[in-house]
């Protein structure tokens, strides 16, 4: 053994610890705390700011761009945002009797190609106005139009006119003319019905137009300057284009923001509350009480929806063209708040048995004391997954039950129904679904970051943890 | 305060990461074995064929989509047009209609219509699918069942020109003095009611087709509801019906003109109203046509370059009034305000959007045929200028009479169809511009509409009729007071005049100055604002050749069909 | 546990009933007439219809006619399909509709489950984010897009490889049923990822996580036995409704996929206001329903023993 040299000072005591432990702060209740951490919580924050950007763009919207989102611009359907507006001034439209030349010849059972096609005047997104050389022998003849050169394979396009007497030479395509090239190809026909082998195609380039009356009472120019025909002017500017009927996007989706915010914030909140209410006291109490609940709730969820739509819609009295927000709302708290009640019943179920429930009884806890503070709190996982998952739900169904004279009457506009409308044209004109989708898409993230944000919020497991 | 265990989490969650790749794996293994069973299952009760590609030359074989399958076949009892489509390729009638769709002998060989009757010759070679010959009895019995109050059948009347039928219809006749007798197998007797122009044209209906009484009898009152409850005298005979799902023809060696059939099987193994869907089995190469475009798929078909054409359907749309004293749609100035402002050239030409569509100016389309050409051209329809400022001065005339202060608010049907809703927001949009007035939009599911109709519960609705029989009177008759389908109640004396006059003259000039007579009175009265004449652009394989179309009769028509390999 | 699950057969029988009553009330409350039709028919034919289908009778003899004839399982003649009985349209479309929710369900139980453990796991790290985004575009977008869509690359795809990889629409064999079901699937797989989430992570956190691991216990036992057991009690709640939501609800995949389904006939007997397959449909969903969910009830006994069911 070695040898240690202590001495008397070794065996001093070093310091005197008088508090080990000391109170930094006051203990904070358990709602103090999940609301401390709530606000440090950034995607709460987050959630936050999309939800005040939200409102303003429905609230203050409408007054910095003040369209009428109703007001239908023919002349600009379905046009993507940053489109080219330039217009020139015309004549107004002025029916076109066309020309017709005088004919020896009686048809033949082949034909040749039409020579030579050209235009009556300058081609416009009024009309356009075609002529073409009379083909020997033909008992008529065929327009076409193409957006592609149909060059390489002879497709060519759109069957615009079947034309059967062989005197007319020219055809005035009015359908649907946007400021684009089209190709134009007229055939001729022989005497059987059937289509010459070869043809001629014009390339045309169609400018948008619009008569001086048009242009003053849309408010493009002042009513002070002189137009005279073939100025240019610009077409009413639309930030994020316009729609199917020409209705500027931006007003709509602002409107329809009231419309959808509303329902998708105030149904899922009332029919979840509801649920949640059921399903505790249904799991709860348990026993009978429980099973006629819950066998009520089965039958509420069985029921055909759309029948009972309907029937909701006779009983308030909605006429046609009305706006019926509130039935729709009562129908769709009254008809969607079981599947809730069901997932906080089988939560509460398994929350029952827990020791913590016990332990609080034990120190003589009452029942709703047990319900509000310790059950419910750790049901709001599922609780904001339902919600988060009802916005979106809401705001279609809305948008389905339009279609049987429910919800909004148009052409009040809404995000569900702008994006039902947008998928017919989801592939030609996208931004007809995307802008809708994508409002909605963020406000289920608000939704969705906002419940993250609580759930961790409440969560006792976490509580002075992070 | 930090976890005090972090490796320990660590590793748990990496392990627990490693343990939901391997279930990720075994429930993906999992999920095949299901489809597996689950396949096997459903073979041993599904129909279990397989399809071939849109077109197989070798074998015959067209594929085709339908948008909704025939609710069933009894043809004393078919309305829809996928049924007579249908109908006209499994079943033939006395008379038929050929590839320029005039009418050619069918079952009947010759025939004599003369003013009080016709009788008509039957062939000896037609041949049910049994074997056995078609028969005059079977005619006869099938026109019987057809007008007897127990089939309740919705196109009875268009068997009213036969002698007796419409009070045997209405159950106040018995059945056995229907003036329709088979004189033996081959000849068939038949007496009108009154002299009848358009005989002919009827008797090419579905309504008309021959039922044999033996089999019909046999079947528990299950004619037509399968295709083993169905004898076939036509082109094809059905061999594949599974309800919804797939539908078979092919080609019926006992037809007595089998040699003009060219195609071996027509395959109907997809049923969906969805365009997109029809378009995607298309561009796949699963089908051979696409017969419904929307005007939004135009730019697709286009950039695919396939080969489009046109068909006008037949049909006519106009808005229909509500002409009960109590509305305000009865107000002759309020209707004339309304007309002086409505385009149809800025109807169907921005918002509807589609090749094929005519603008509408008259009731009558501009494919009937009038005394030796076009009826439209021999009786244009009466021209009506647009005019805003005189419009606002019917309307204000209109306010007067009604006594009010605004101008009125007016409720307009329409059906639930996207289109449909698209139109009225377009038309809610023009009346509220021009006009001041207050559309109110009543969207309505289909039956809904029909009952609301029926009953006369709108202002101004949406409404469109498609021809029965190829004359005139088809059109012209819908306005007439006593017509069940005249849902707005127009009433006008000479109108109804000229309406009887139509019915019972044989003389072509008289029936056709009638109808002349009847599109200016339409006209005058604003009885209706016409809107547009349905038409569409469709898509056709091109190694596909003979098809028909047509307004009037069974469309598309594929028994004069064949296959070019080359095209 | 057999006294339990026969009380709730009873049970079942009296909600289906009850279901079956409202549904009649409501369908004769609703304007509209099951036998009008585009072309307008005669006094007579129409006395003949109604007697055919017995609607001349008064309302309550209408209503125990059909209960008694339900009670025998014969649920009538369709009105638009006028020679075919509701159990002949329900027992050749619904086990298509089965087959296809079945396999979304699965597909959607078992994705749901993985990807909520995953992003539980995971809390806040790039798989989290990921997914959520993932579920948030998937649930903002109308299940139409989704569907039309998916047809759509199915069609690129064929197209890029040459032949027919995957039929784009129809019915019939193997290969037909995986892409629907899997889009019918997709809309509850976002729903249960989220909901397993939300529920694991109360689990991760949970002491006895932490007494179980330091007590010795291999990971693999901890994950599986405890930590996923526990957790998937709501995902077990929701499957049992789901089921039969998405047997009905199928309406637009089978409509995109050409699918001979129940779901479409129900929804255009609804607009038909044909009352015989709207009741024979509505009955049997809802005894379908009932009985999934006293599967999913007895399920929970199973897997949480502490759950007693009384």
């Amino acid at each position: 053994m070695t040898e240690l040299s202590l001495t008397a000072a070794d065996f001093e005591r070093v310091s005197v610890k008088r508090r080990v432990q000391t109170i930094a702060r006051p203990s904070l209740s358990y709602w103090r705390d999940a609301w401390v951490r709530l606000t440090a919580n950034r995607r709460a924050i987050a959630s936050l700011y999309i939800v005040i950007a939200l409102l303003l763009f429905t609230v203050a919207g409408p007054w910095v761009w003040a369209v009428d989102p109703t007001a239908q611009d023919l002349d600009q359907l379905s046009t993507p945002p940053g489109a080219d507006r330039r217009a020139q001034i015309v004549e107004p439209y002025a029916p076109w009797n066309g020309v017709a030349t005088t004919i020896n010849e009686s048809p033949t059972d082949i034909v040749g190609a039409t020579a030579e096609i050209w235009l009556a005047q300058p081609a416009s997104t009024q009309a356009v106005r075609l002529v073409w050389a009379p083909v020997l022998g033909a008992s008529g003849y065929r327009v076409y139009r193409n957006v592609y050169d149909p060059a390489p394979d002879g497709a060519v396009g759109l069957p615009l006119a079947e034309i059967y007497d062989p005197r007319q030479v020219s055809y005035e395509d009015l359908l649907d003319l946007t400021p684009t090239r089209y190709w134009y190809s007229v055939i001729a026909t022989d005497r059987n019905g059937r289509e010459a082998e070869e043809y001629t195609t014009l390339a045309v380039d169609a400018i948008r137009v619009i008569t001086a009356a048009e242009a003053q009472t849309r408010g493009l120019v002042d009513l002070e300057t002189p137009l005279s025909l073939g100025d240019e002017v610009r077409v009413s500017f639309h930030p994020l284009g316009t729609d199917y009927l020409g209705r500027d996007m931006l007003a709509r989706l602002m409107y329809g923001a009231r419309v959808s915010l509303f329902i998708g914030i105030i149904a899922p909140f009332f029919f979840v509350l509801t649920g949640i209410l059921y399903g505790s006291a249904a799991g709860f109490i348990g026993g009978r009480v429980d099973q006629i609940l819950m066998r009520f709730a089965d039958f509420v969820v069985a029921l055909p929806f759309l029948l009972f739509m309907i029937l909701f819609k006779i009983a308030f009295g909605i006429g046609p063209g009305e706006s019926g927000v509130v039935p729709m709302l009562v129908a769709l708290v009254v008809l969607s708040w079981p599947a809730t009640a069901r997932l906080v019943r089988g939560q509460i179920l398994q929350i029952r048995e827990e020791a913590y429930i016990g332990a609080s009884q034990l120190l003589g806890a009452k029942t709703h004391y047990l319900i509000l503070r310790h059950m419910i709190p750790n049901t709001v996982g599922v609780v904001l997954v339902t919600l988060t998952f009802a916005v979106p739900t809401v705001i279609f169904v809305e948008a389905f039950l339009s279609f049987i004279g429910m919800g909004v009457a148009p052409p009040t506009p809404s995000w569900g129904s702008m994006c039902n409308e947008g998928i017919q044209t989801m592939l030609n004109h996208p931004h007809e679904l995307i802008l809708p989708a994508a409002l909605i898409s963020l406000t289920v993230l608000a939704f969705n970051l906002l419940g993250d944000g609580l759930r961790d919020a409440l969560d006792a497991r976490m509580r002075s943890r992070e | 305060m930090p976890n005090t265990m972090p490796d320990v989490s660590n590793s748990l969650t990496r392990s627990a990461s490693f343990q939901l790749i391997w279930l990720g794996i075994a429930a993906t293994l999992g999920f095949a074995l299901l489809m597996v069973l689950l396949s096997w299952a459903s073979a041993l009760t599904g129909s279990g064929s397989s399809t071939l590609s849109a077109i197989d030359a070798e074998s015959g074989t067209l594929t085709l989509q339908l948008s909704t399958e025939p609710p069933q076949l009894d043809s004393t009892r078919a309305t829809d047009s996928v049924s007579i489509m249908i109908l006209g390729h499994v079943m033939e009638g006395l008379l038929r209609f050929d590839a320029n769709n005039q009418l050619v002998p069918g079952v009947a060989e010759r025939w004599e219509i003369r003013e009080d009757g016709a009788t008509f010759w039957l062939r000896e070679d037609a041949r049910w699918s049994d074997g056995l010959p078609v028969t005059a009895h079977d005619f006869s019995f099938a026109w019987h069942t057809a007008l007897a109050p127990e089939t309740a059948s919705e196109y009875a009347f268009i068997l009213y020109p036969l002698k007796n039928a419409e009070a045997i219809n209405t159950g106040n006749l018995p059945i056995d003095t229907l003036g329709v007798h088979a004189v033996n197998d081959r000849v068939l007797e038949v007496q009108f009611e009154q002299p009848l122009a358009y005989f002919e044209e009827l008797v090419a209906f579905p309504t008309y087709n021959p039922i044999r009484e033996d089999f019909y009898r046999n079947r528990d009152g299950r004619y037509g509801a399968d295709f083993e409850d169905l004898l076939y005298n036509g082109p094809f005979e059905m061999t594949v019906w599974v309800h919804g799902a797939h539908l078979r023809m092919e080609k019926n060696t006992h037809y007595w003109d089998h040699e003009r059939v060219r195609l071996n099987v027509i395959d109907i193994p997809y049923f969906t109203t969805d365009t997109t869907a029809a378009l995607n089995l298309y561009k796949d190469g699963q089908i051979a046509i696409v017969d419904y475009l929307g005007a939004e798929q135009l730019d697709e078909v286009l950039q695919q370059r396939w080969e489009l054409l046109r068909f006008g359907d037949g049909s006519v749309w106009f808005l229909a009034f509500n002409f009960d004293p109590g509305r305000v749609t009865s107000n002759w100035h309020l209707r004339k305000a309304l007309q002086l402002v409505t385009d149809p050239s800025e109807l169907v030409n921005r918002i509807i959007k589609l090749p094929g569509n005519l603008p509408g100016e008259s009731l009558f389309p501009v494919w009937l045929q009038g005394i030796d050409g076009f009826f439209r051209q021999e009786y244009p329809a009466p021209q009506v200028a647009l005019d805003a400022d005189a419009a606002r001065e019917h309307l204000r005339l209109a306010m007067e009479e009604l006594g009010l202060d605004e101008p009125p608010s007016l409720a307009l049907l329409v059906d639930d169809t996207p289109g449909a809703g698209r139109q009225a927001e377009y038309f809610q949009n023009l009346y509220g511009t021009q006009l001041g007035i207050d559309i109110r939009i009543d969207r309505q599911i289909f039956k809904q509409r029909l009952a609301k109709m029926q009953n006369q519960d709108f202002d101004v609705a949406t409404y469109g009729w498609g021809p029965d029989f190829a004359d005139p009177l088809t059109f012209g008759e819908l306005f007439a007071s006593w017509n069940p389908n005249n849902n707005g109640r127009f009433s006008n004396r000479e109108y109804d005049q000229s309406v009887r006059l139509a019915q019972s003259s044989l003389d072509p000039r008289i029936r056709m100055d009638a109808f002349g007579r009847q599109q200016e009175i339409l006209s005058e009265e604003v009885a209706l604002i016409p809107n547009y004449e349905r038409g569409r652009v469709y898509i056709k394989d091109r190694r596909l050749q003979g098809v028909v179309r047509r307004a009037v009769g069974p469309d598309p028509d594929f028994t004069n069909a064949y296959i070019v390999e080359n095209p | 546990m057999y006294v339990y699950a026969l009380k709730r057969l009873v049970q079942g029988v009296v909600t289906v009933w009850f279901i079956a009553t409202a549904t009649f009330v409501a369908m004769h409350s609703v304007p509209g007439d099951p036998l009008l039709n585009e072309r307008g028919v005669n006094e007579e034919i129409r006395r003949n219809l109604e007697e055919r289908y017995g609607l001349d009778r008064p309302i309550f003899d209408q209503y125990l006619i059909y209960m008694g004839n339900m009670a025998k399982g014969d649920f009538g003649i369709s009105f638009t399909q006028q020679n075919r009985s509701v159990n002949d349209i329900i027992r050749e479309h619904f086990p298509v509709s089965a087959t296809l929710g079945v396999l979304a369900i699965v597909f959607a139980g078992l994705g749901g489950v993985l990807w909520g453990a995953l992003t539980a796991l995971h809390r806040n790290r790039l798989p989290d984010v990921i997914v959520m985004f993932l579920v948030i575009l998937g649930i903002s977008v109308p299940s139409f897009v989704i569907a039309a869509l998916s047809q759509l690359a199915l069609v690129g795809l064929n197209d890029l490889v040459g032949f027919s990889v995957l039929p784009v629409a129809g019915w019939g064999s193997i290969l037909h049923m995986l892409i629907p079901s899997l889009v019918l699937g997709l809309g509850t797989m976002a729903f249960l990822t989220r909901l397993m989430r939300s529920s694991m992570l109360e689990i991760v956190n949970a002491d006895f996580i932490r007494t179980a691991y330091s007590k010795g216990l291999p990971p693999t036992r901890v994950f599986l036995k405890h930590q996923l057991r526990n957790a998937i009690l709501p995902v077990i709640t929701v499957l049992g409704p789901a089921i039969a939501a998405i047997t009905t609800g199928g309406f637009v995949v089978e409509l995109v996929f050409a699918i001979p389904g129940l779901g479409r006939f129900f929804v255009q007997a609804v607009q038909q206001l044909d009352y015989t397959v709207i009741m024979g449909t509505t009955v049997f969903y809802g005894a379908f329903l009932v009985f999934m969910v006293i599967a999913v009830d007895l399920l929970y006994g199973l897997i949480d023993p502490r759950v007693r069911l009384k």
